[in-house]
């Protein structure tokens, strides 16, 4: 069963390569067949891998593939390794990777790019699954990367559409990449720290290696000499810094909300189900070390996820555009889970890592049927014939800023009534919906309970770090309610305010089909870990991940938190209503309801705290400048120029000129002479007089050099 | 005897080019084709020979290999002079790259050298001994002879076939690499007449230089390497050689001939200096750090992609020799395997950008824009290279600096982390320049009407960009045969360097 395990990793490589060897050759419903086929036989594996632990005692297994790098003391193999934690997340990718290709190759059908579309999903599939599936944390990076070059390539897929001229889906994806390696940097570090105290980066190894260590054991890396806690705290810490930028937290989430410039089946599968929850992952892997012996990186971790949600889930509120909404609520929710990580919370982490995929996926799925349908609309509208594949041309819309004739598909306040003409997607959307408002018995509510438990429990252990993190989540999942109500009414409820929504049309089932899929798991997702009784489904996750380390653990379920945050849920939604629900808004523009009380409030959480105004202002602008300055006044205009060519050049210059006319003309002028004649017949008069003239130089220089050798051998012999 | 030397397989190695100069100079010279063919002919051969020479070299064997030895004349004194080649770890996958790109800078020139072919080539070919001999050479006056010759063909590639300033930048290459070998050739003759020989296998074995000469040694070698490499703040003659050079002189120059300075500083400074190295390391590592930050923060707002990616040869030098003087295993043999990694990378990129060039005759990267619609294959090849010169995981790239980074990082000669840190920084800014690069000419509309009916990469050029390609993966997936290659040599450099280290810390 096991020694399957690397197919898991084939079937993806092979899936892609023949869509870029004989993709130019196949049509559309091949190559979405290759891709499908290869995720779905992935996920065939994953499904083996489990049945495979359930009838091992659950015992974690290593498959090695090949040696990496091996340099002296350092030993990085290919290796895979297969245990609760590692499959729940091979589950996910494969499970939910294979719904979004399905819903993909109906959503991207016309597009001129569809080959190298279902590439890149199925090289995001294979970087995916080297990342859950490493030993090592070397190879979970190679992973790690590997998912944010197809984040990069996928976030600007359409690279010649979006604003600025059309490089607007470009620089975001440059943008996400950049960002990333920020994090990525802090990740490198820890791993080196890592390596040099432990001598390994296998898990297991590095684990061993901390649970035989007190916490003030003194080591020494490269002349420092630091404490374990020290260096547990500092490779926490560095942890943060990786997963702030793959889980687009505070302060580098600004990547994510652009990235919404790629495809909408993209933002499902990679900016909220899977990738960007990776962070929560790396942290799971490490947990028994920051818990042992780093605590303080873990509180920080906490405020970071606490704030981070809080910040989202306010600008979540004020924004028109229907995927920017989701994107601000993914930061939001990752948010959720990387401060329950943070409070040592990894199977609520993990329990809400799951649900949300389901949730968001289904969310964003459904987003992208509203879009697509707003732009089947507004074609059968101004194009006046009844297109039924899309034409190449309507992805320009799908990006802010480029519209030909001034149409947002995206945009809520030009929707509105669409629960009757998409059916499918209206009755998914609200469960999605209300999955992620946290409203009983759907998934999120389970799962976001049982965050706030822990932060509620550990606050009452008198730790008021997780008071600050309990109330900030709270307030965050009020304004999650609150958010999503008000999409929802704007979105699926009310009249038509625009043409292209009085047109728009249901999806085919290619697309629908998933969402039903999803919207079934992000009902029931709460059975995974039921919280009551002894049953099949009762503590499940819990038990399965404790095998992998005993610090998934649960609280036991407190009606109080439950009820204060079902009373929060409803309580907002119930606000949303009568903001946005009671009375029907016609007129696309119209102000926001709260847009004239909440004033300048309403323009920051608009302007999103003004995040990127900030960055361009300081760091951004500062490293142009900075880069201009060292490139054309430092290196260029000084070194280059005056003190090369001027300086040195001048010196040299008026040297050679004394030497070769005063000293040396009739005497080495004459020995080169014949170079000089052969040298003539293959060049221009100006060429070859200034190669004469060097040769003279360098002669001369030789003939300097060479007396000057003589001279030293004599005084050398001489003394 | 003489036969015996001849034939042997290093000789072979280094001097079958000059059997095809020797043809060459028999061949009419409208005879283009045949040029070309012959040319690259021998080009092919001498590869296959270097293939030979892998076959006979033992891996776990950390000495010399493969030696010839021919004494060569009496300098006063006692010294002797030998003609004295031999292979080990450090030097054997340089040789192995010089041979492997020598072939493809050689076709890649087929349709952008149309003038006088027959020089062109002749001179190619030279330039190959004396690359390869610097790379075998034992003895030091003849790795100064093959050290100076080098100059001579690059300084005529630049010069004649280079671009509108080519003689400036000829004339700069040549003066500035000469200024450094003069006082390395100093220490060559000091070294000559105290220790009584050149031959630098016994001048390693023999040691026993005091420091504080070894001090002033290390820095007359550290001269001529440093402006080979080269090193901050001695880069500037690189982006005017770089930009003026045709395609395949920017490829030999950056995938080849900076590494004559790298080696040097492994071969000589490491083995013969080893006190001195211990001492100037911080210095060479500072001035390698600022080399990796500035030459990315410099390359970023080019508008010749030619002088950017000159530009980010400072900054990946930087990594080698930061890797250099962490003076342990890790270290060494990340910064060995980042020599070959940048003559892979950075050569792939002078390929590809000489392709789009000889379609367009513009380096501006502003005049281009949406390339990878016109030129989607093009576009897909200049996107893997990038990755793999930025270091990404998988590719190439990444397994040098990644193991040059942890070996500095635990350092004892560094006694800092702070080297590892700030280097790894420069990992961000690669990625800023090299994505803005390939933002500015391949992604975004297709605005100017000039690229609108640009050809594809041809036959030709791909079979040039392929090999390339090739290793790239794999090296970026399975290095363990290169690191195989090195491992026993470095092992054995280290120890050496250990046992310093260890007594200096005392």
């Amino acid at each position: 069963m096991f020694e399957l395990a690397p197919l898991i990793l084939l079937f993806p490589l092979i899936g892609l390569l023949i869509n870029l060897i004989f993709g130019d050759r196949l049509n559309e419903r091949f190559i979405g067949l290759f891709a499908i086929l290869a995720s779905t036989l992935s996920f065939v594996i994953a499904i083996l891998q489990w049945r495979g632990l359930e009838g091992n005692h659950h015992q974690a297994m290593t498959v090695k593939i090949a040696d990496w790098i091996t340099s002296g003391s350092l030993y990085i193999p290919w290796e895979m390794r297969i245990d609760t934690l590692s499959v729940t997340m091979m589950l996910l990718v494969g499970g939910v990777g294979t719904l979004i290709h399905i819903y993909a190759s109906s959503y991207m059908h016309g597009d001129p790019r569809y080959k190298r579309f279902f590439i890149y999903l199925n090289l995001f599939i294979l970087s995916m699954f080297t990342l859950v599936t490493a030993n090592n944390y070397l190879m979970l990076f190679v992973g790690w990367e590997g998912v944010g070059v197809c984040s990069y390539l996928l976030i600007g897929f359409w690279y010649d559409k979006g604003g600025d001229d059309g490089v607007g889906n470009a620089r975001a994806g440059r943008k996400a990449f950049v960002v990333n390696r920020i994090g990525d940097f802090g990740f490198l570090i820890a791993m080196f720290l890592l390596w040099w105290a432990t001598g390994s980066l296998r898990f297991d190894e590095v684990l061993h290696w901390f649970a035989n260590h007190g916490t003030n054991d003194v080591l020494a890396i490269g002349g420092a000499s630091l404490t374990v806690g020290g260096l547990a705290t500092a490779v926490g810490l560095l942890m943060l810094v990786g997963v702030a930028g793959k889980s687009a937290q505070i302060p580098l989430f600004v990547w994510l909300p652009d990235a919404m410039a790629g495809p909408t089946p993209v933002s499902a599968l990679i900016h909220a189900a899977t990738m960007v929850t990776a962070g929560t992952y790396l942290v799971s892997r490490s947990a028994p070390v920051l818990v042992e012996h780093g605590p303080m990186a873990l509180q920080t971790i906490a405020i970071v996820g606490a704030l981070t949600a809080f910040m989202a889930g306010t600008v979540a509120v004020a924004q028109n555009d229907m995927k920017k909404i989701l994107a601000y609520s993914t930061v939001s929710q990752l948010g959720f889970m990387v401060a329950a990580v943070g409070l040592g919370g990894f199977l609520a982490a993990y329990f809400h890592l799951l649900t949300h995929a389901f949730f968001k996926a289904l969310l964003f799925l459904g987003a992208g049927s509203v879009i697509h349908a707003m732009e089947h609309g507004h074609h059968h509208v101004h194009d006046h014939h009844d297109d039924h594949g899309h034409d190449d041309g309507h992805h320009d819309d799908m990006a802010e800023g480029v519209n030909h004739d001034d149409f947002d598909p995206q945009d809520m306040r030009t929707m509105g009534g669409l629960r009757k003409r998409m059916p499918i997607t209206f009755w998914t959307y609200m469960i999605g919906a209300l999955a992620l408002a946290g409203v009983f018995p759907l998934s999120g509510f389970w799962s976001k309970d049982e965050i706030l438990l822990d932060a509620w429990t550990i606050a009452n252990e008198g730790n008021t770090y997780a008071w600050v993190v309990y109330i900030l989540l709270t307030l965050a999942a009020i304004f999650t309610a609150f958010y999503m109500t008000r999409q929802v009414f704007l979105v699926f409820f009310g009249e038509a305010r625009s043409e292209a929504a009085e047109h728009a049309p249901e999806n085919p089932p290619a697309m629908t089909g998933p969402l039903i899929a999803l919207a079934v798991l992000s009902a029931a997702g709460g059975l995974l870990n039921f919280p009551f009784g002894h049953g099949f489904f009762s503590h499940r996750l819990e038990h399965w991940l404790h095998y992998t380390h005993a610090y998934f653990h649960a609280e036991k379920f407190s009606f109080t938190v439950a009820l204060v945050s079902t009373a929060c849920a409803l309580g907002a939604i119930a606000v949303g209503w009568m903001l946005y629900g009671r009375k029907t808004v016609t007129d696309p523009h119209a102000k926001d309801v709260l847009e004239k009380p909440l004033g300048p409030l309403w323009n920051f959480l608009q302007g999103k705290w003004f995040w990127d105004e900030l960055y361009d202002a300081t760091i951004v602008r500062l490293f142009e400048w900075e880069a201009k300055f060292l490139a054309f006044t430092i290196d260029w205009d000084f070194w280059h120029d005056w003190l090369h060519d001027s300086f040195i050049g001048g010196i040299w210059k008026t040297l050679s000129n004394v030497l070769a006319n005063e000293v040396d003309r009739g005497i080495v002028d004459n020995t080169f002479m014949g170079w000089g004649y052969s040298m003539r017949g293959i060049a221009n008069g100006f060429l070859n007089r200034m190669q004469t003239g060097f040769v003279r130089n360098y002669a001369l220089s030789l003939a300097v050099g060479v007396l000057a050798i003589l001279a030293y051998a004599l005084i050398a012999f001489a003394g | 005897m003489f036969l015996q030397v001849l034939t042997a397989t290093l000789t072979a190695v280094t001097f079958f080019p000059l059997l095809g100069v020797l043809v060459l100079l028999f061949v009419p010279n409208e005879r283009e084709d045949t040029i070309r063919w012959i040319a690259i002919g021998t080009a092919l051969i001498t590869f296959v020979i270097s293939l030979v020479m892998l076959g006979q070299y033992n891996a776990a064997d950390p000495n010399m290999q493969l030696e010839v030895l021919l004494p060569w004349m009496n300098f006063g004194g006692g010294s002797t002079i030998g003609f004295h080649l031999g292979i080990d770890g450090i030097s054997i996958l340089l040789v192995l790259l010089t041979t492997f790109l020598i072939p493809l800078a050689m076709f890649g020139s087929w349709t952008g050298i149309t003038e006088r072919v027959k020089e062109y080539y002749i001179f190619f070919l030279l330039l190959e001994v004396g690359m390869i001999g610097v790379f075998l050479a034992l003895d030091l006056f003849l790795f100064y002879v093959f050290w100076e010759f080098t100059l001579v063909p690059m300084y005529f590639l630049v010069g004649i076939w280079g671009g509108k300033q080519r003689m400036y930048a000829a004339i700069k290459f040549f003066l500035y690499t000469m200024a450094g070998s003069i006082l390395m050739l100093l220490a060559i003759m000091w070294l000559g007449i105290h220790q009584g020989t050149f031959d630098v296998v016994e001048l390693i074995a023999k040691g026993g230089i005091d420091p504080s000469t070894q001090r002033w040694l290390f820095l007359a070698f550290a001269a001529a390497f440093a402006i080979k490499v080269p090193m901050f703040p001695l880069h500037s003659w690189l982006p005017d050689a770089h930009v003026q050079a045709p395609t395949a002189g920017s490829v030999i120059l950056a995938g080849v001939m900076l590494k004559l300075g790298t080696y040097g500083f492994v071969r000589f400074n490491l083995s013969m200096f080893p006190e001195a190295s211990l001492h100037f390391a911080p210095l060479m590592a500072t001035l390698a750090v600022i080399g990796i930050i500035y030459g990315a923060i410099v390359s970023y707002p080019q508008q010749d992609v030619k002088k950017l990616v000159a530009y980010s040869s400072v900054s990946h030098l930087g990594f080698v020799m930061l890797g250099l003087f962490a003076l342990n295993e890790q270290g060494i043999q990340g910064a060995i395997l980042q020599m070959v990694n940048h003559g892979i990378s950075t050569g792939a990129l002078f390929l590809l950008v000489g392709m789009v060039y000889e379609r367009r005759h513009t380096r501006d990267m502003n005049e281009y824009g949406g390339l990878w619609t016109v030129m989607p294959v093009y576009g897909t090849l200049m996107l893997i290279v990038s990755l793999s010169s930025m270091g990404l995981p998988g590719l190439n790239g990444f397994v040098g600096e990644f193991t040059i980074l942890l070996g500095a990082f635990g350092s004892e000669a560094l006694g800092s982390n702070i080297y590892a840190i700030f280097a790894a920084a420069g990992v961000i800014l690669a990625a800023i320049y090299m994505l803005t690069m390939f933002q500015k000419m391949f992604l975004g509309p297709v605005t100017n009407e000039k690229n609108k009916n640009l050809e594809d990469l041809n036959w030709r050029e791909l079979v040039v960009i392929i090999p390339l390609l090739v290793l790239i993966f794999w090296i970026g997936l399975y290095p363990a045969p290169f690191f195989n290659l090195m491992g026993a040599s470095v092992d054995q450099l280290t120890a050496s360097l250990d046992a310093v280290t260890a007594v200096a810390l005392r």
